[in-house]
């Protein structure tokens, strides 16, 4: 039966002031039921305080087949990375 | 299965009342008299109770066995708030243990109302009985929160909440159903027949409940029925479903006088503890 209907890709915030995370998916006949599925599928344990729910098929994905392109590119540039300077130790979630 | 005797909870409260001195110092000594408060409020947590371990019991039935894995999850989470409820109200009821309540009572001293106890049949079924119950339960208990008594308010601040998403999630499932094929509306009609005699239990007031009413302690449910009866309607209306036609109402849960099925619901659920008495886990 669940085969029948669209899925769902599921983001929970496990907290106020963290990013939405992707967790998993659910298959739902519509948006009300998906954020309900999500719910008792995903946040059984208290893992969150919200939750998103997409359609999967509105999803815009990049293409294995071009990961060279894509991401190779930045392989050789570590200037890139902001590790030329200290973080406190206070900043959390960086 | 072997039958065990049911609580003889007079002989405790004779023993509690028992004068410390002999018989023979006082010839004064009061004799025995059950208090009547005492065993209605008992009898109000055993009604509460009960309806939400067998409710509960019957929706752990569809675990492996629903339409989906998501809907699995939604009816087994159900079951389990269901079964915390009755595990807080039965402790409160027996001096902290439910166990011997829940698992050591037989089909007469059981007080659900009829309609939980009801064969889950096919998914629709199990939806209709939902919204019946979960709406007047919700309804019930957002009452109780202002209880004059602690526990009563206490536990109804917690179940409230619980009970709200049931009674959200089985009217969404309604209307999706109702409005949706022409096999599912069919069902959901078949539904509504089969459980729509049980909802005057839910309303109905007997000398105990009655006690307890007169005290302010829990609400009067006939004061509910308008409200529930405009609220289902409204559900029916959104799935495109008729509200019955009343039939002639089936009562008698609250007694102990239940249905064929409750006993079959017992069978299982008791048969572990009953078996290996001891068994931990």
């Amino acid at each position: 039966m669940s085969g029948d209907w669209p899925l769902w890709e599921v983001f929970v915030r496990a907290k106020g002031g963290l990013a939405h995370r992707h967790v998993g998916s659910v298959h739902a006949p519509d948006q009300e039921l998906a954020l309900r599925h999500a719910r008792d599928t995903y946040t059984r344990r208290l893992e969150g305080v919200s939750l998103w729910v997409v359609r999967s098929d509105q999803i815009v994905a990049s293409d294995p087949d071009e990961a060279g392109p894509l991401f190779e590119p930045a392989e050789d540039k570590i200037y890139r990375h902001p590790t030329f300077y200290d973080i406190p130790d206070e900043v959390k979630h960086i | 299965m072997p039958s065990l005797p049911p609580i003889e909870r007079d002989v405790e409260k004779r023993a509690d009342k028992a004068p410390v001195t002999g018989a023979f110092d006082d010839p004064e000594t009061e004799e025995f008299v059950p208090d009547p408060l005492e065993d209605a409020y008992y009898e109000y947590l055993l009604r509460l109770g009960d309806d939400a371990l067998i409710l509960g019991q019957r929706l752990g039935e569809w675990c492996g066995h629903a339409p989906s894995v998501e809907v699995d999850l939604s009816l087994a989470n159900m079951a389990l708030d269901l079964i915390g409820q009755a595990t807080h109200i039965l402790e409160r009821a027996n001096n902290g243990d439910g166990d011997e309540l829940a698992f050591k009572r037989d089909v007469l001293d059981f007080r659900n109302c009829l309609l939980v106890e009801q064969p889950n049949g096919d998914f629709a079924r199990t939806i209709v009985r939902q919204l019946l119950y979960s709406t007047w339960q919700h309804m019930l208990f957002e009452q109780l929160v202002d209880s004059p008594d602690p526990f009563l308010r206490a536990i109804a601040s917690k179940v409230v909440k619980e009970v709200a998403y049931h009674r959200e999630l089985a009217s969404e499932w309604t209307v999706r159903l109702g409005d949706g094929t022409d096999e599912s509306a069919s069902r959901m009609r078949d539904g509504l027949d089969w459980c729509w005699r049980f909802v005057p239990e839910l309303f109905e007031v007997d000398e105990k409940l009655e006690q307890l009413i007169g005290l302010q302690t829990v609400p009067d449910p006939r004061g509910l029925e308008r409200g529930y009866r405009t609220a289902i309607g409204e559900v029916l209306a959104e799935a495109k479903l008729e509200v019955p036609a009343d039939q002639r109402p089936i009562l008698g849960g609250r007694r102990g006088h239940h249905s064929e099925h409750l006993g079959h619901l017992l069978a299982v659920m008791q048969f572990l503890p009953r078996t290996y008495p001891d068994a931990v886990w």
